[in-house]
């Protein structure tokens, strides 16, 4: 349970806003990070913390698109491909990254690691091609990066299963 | 000409707090406190000019006299959503000069005797909200935010909110609504957010870029005279210019309005060819606003308000988006419209089909199906869409289309000649974006 587990953080959110409704998207965000995706008895929890109905809550994660409604991989990469950064070469950069890692748009890999997908503008055009990776932008990008990267992530997580 | 608003781009380290306390930081702010009542801060950043840099450009002063004397709680929010395609800017100053955003924030909180100021921040700027909290912290151990400011009976707290990834919510009202944890949708104006009813909480709110309020610490210090100086009478000031597309050194670049014409920006931001193309078309605000041909006329005319409008566009945010030669145009408003109908928040029905429709007879066209019709059926929904919603972003949606068709028509006929000739073989077909 959130409200166990993070009372001392959730307090904190909640002090910030005059209002506890206000409270939904930050505790979206903390149950994201706890559960790694939004499964529905988050919606159930959140509601119950903000005195609101978990379908309200529900239509909020829905809304956005940096909560997620089903698990995703432990790298969730998310690369803007539009017009700037598409002026810069992102389409490819784009379709060769799902080519080597063998995904469709918004697939995982097999070994539940990476997720890719395309998003809309995040203003580091001037950075293209550009993604986030869990929240965390990485710029100037060329496949020889993105390929060292990923061998990288797949070399820790094989030392971890050991 | 040292930088106004990018100082740190002289000053390194300037997102230090004691770096920027000691090369002049907060000399503004205890100028405001301690020397002047905040009618008279109102006065003197109204008679500046400043006009708002999100986009819309409307004069800060004038903004800040709405709000209401009598009403016992009031705030600010920084519109920190930056989420146009193309723009950076506000990233940059939050990213590298920090205190003098919230310094320009807490001068406005000063001007309207706020309790709060809320910066919402596009969830996607996480590690700079992060950040952005360990300097409201620090200016809080200074007196300079939290309760009795600088000695005074003024109280007033500093909180950053995180988005979570909707173009929609740069918009005012539904920034509000986000902030307020409803879905991030435009209210029903009036009453406009100054007014009671109409704000945050609905208790009056001034809404204020990032970039507008970087620029208020140097007024109050300099005097609105001395800011008038920079610029022209309608377009006064230094204004931040994101270059991103078909641009040799991409980035910000901090100009005086009026005072460097667009040849001059471009030379600056590595020439006036891209890697041996002619230039061919430039966005100027983003994906929002008309695109303009690239022509000598354009590159000799200074870069004011006044003058895009000229051209048939909008200065807006001043997002240049820069494509040469080499660019499909139908291709480029094809991809602005995939962003457009993805971002349409779906409250107001024009908006919602519109940018469904639009999108659909682009992918129609792209795709070597289209017709002579489609063309003027593009017109006709853009014509049928525009204005009839409650926030601009039906406006800016029909602009892509519009804008290419009014100037780069040909190259849209020679899709749909193009397409008669191959219909019997069709090729690989682009899909509409989800």
């Amino acid at each position: 349970m959130l409200k166990d587990k993070y009372a001392e953080r959730i307090e904190k959110i909640f002090s910030k806003y005059q209002d506890k409704r206000s409270a939904v998207m930050p505790l979206l965000y903390l149950a994201q990070e706890e559960y790694g995706w939004l499964p529905e008895e988050s919606f159930s929890e959140i509601g119950e913390l903000c005195d609101i109905d978990p379908t309200q809550v529900k239509s909020i994660a829905g809304f956005y698109t940096m909560y997620s409604e089903k698990p995703k991989g432990k790298y969730w990469l998310q690369v803007c491909t539009d017009l700037p950064c598409a002026l810069r070469g992102a389409d490819q950069f784009h379709a060769d990254l799902k080519e080597y890692l063998g995904v469709e748009e918004g697939g995982t890999t097999e070994d539940g690691l990476f997720t890719v997908e395309h998003v809309m503008c995040l203003a580091a055009c001037d950075k293209a091609p550009m993604l986030q990776c869990n929240f965390h932008y990485m710029e100037n990008l060329d496949m020889e990066q993105m390929k060292a990267f990923i061998e990288e992530k797949r070399a820790e997580a094989a030392k971890g299963d050991q | 000409m040292a930088n106004i608003l990018l100082r740190n781009r002289d000053i390194p380290d300037i997102g230090n707090f004691e770096v920027y306390s000691k090369n002049g930081g907060w000399e503004g702010f205890r100028k405001a406190v301690q020397q002047h009542t905040p009618d008279e801060v109102i006065k003197i950043v109204m008679d500046s000019n400043l006009r708002g840099r999100g986009g819309a450009g409307f004069n800060t002063g004038r903004k800040w006299s709405f709000i209401p004397k009598n009403e016992p709680i009031k705030y600010v929010v920084v519109n920190a959503d930056e989420s146009e395609p193309g723009t950076f800017k506000d990233r940059e100053l939050m990213e590298m000069n920090p205190y003098q955003v919230i310094e320009g924030a807490m001068i406005a909180a000063y001007a309207i005797q706020a309790s709060a100021v809320y910066i919402y921040c596009r969830g996607e700027f996480w590690d700079i909200a992060h950040q952005l909290d360990a300097c409201i912290a620090e200016a809080r151990e200074n007196n300079l935010i939290g309760k009795n400011i600088l000695g005074t009976d003024w109280s007033c707290e500093f909180y950053t909110h995180l988005g979570a990834g909707a173009y929609i919510c740069g918009e005012e009202s539904a920034l509000l609504n986000s902030l307020q944890g409803m879905l991030g949708q435009p209210r029903v104006r009036p009453p406009f957010p100054a007014q009671k009813g109409g704000g945050l909480y609905y208790e009056p709110t001034v809404v204020n870029n990032v970039e507008t309020l970087a620029n208020v610490p140097w007024i109050i210090v300099n005097g609105a005279e001395a800011y008038q100086q920079i610029g022209t009478p309608q377009s006064p000031g230094p204004k931040i210019v994101c270059m991103s597309g078909h641009v040799n050194q991409p980035g910000n670049y901090e100009i005086a309005l009026g005072q460097t014409t667009f040849r001059e920006l471009f030379e600056k931001a590595g020439g006036t060819e891209y890697q041996g193309h002619k230039l061919k078309a430039l966005l100027p605000t983003g994906a929002s606003g008309p695109v303009i041909p690239i022509t000598d006329k354009l590159m000799d005319a200074p870069i004011t308000y006044e003058s895009v409008i000229e051209f048939g566009s909008t200065l807006g945010s001043a997002s240049f988006i820069v494509m040469d030669e080499t660019t499909d145009m139908v291709w480029a408003a094809y991809k602005m419209m995939q962003f457009f109908k993805h971002e349409s928040c779906g409250k107001c029905t024009p908006c919602r089909e519109g940018t469904y429709w639009l999108l659909k007879l682009m992918t129609r066209i792209i795709n070597g199906q289209g017709t002579a019709n489609d063309l003027r059926l593009l017109e006709n929904v853009g014509k049928q869409m525009n204005g009839k919603s409650l926030c601009a972003l039906n406006d800016f949606a029909i602009n892509p289309v519009l804008g290419t068709l009014r100037h780069f028509r040909s190259e849209y006929e020679a899709y749909i000649n193009k397409g008669s000739d191959e219909k019997a073989a069709p090729k690989k077909q682009l899909q509409p974006a989800h």
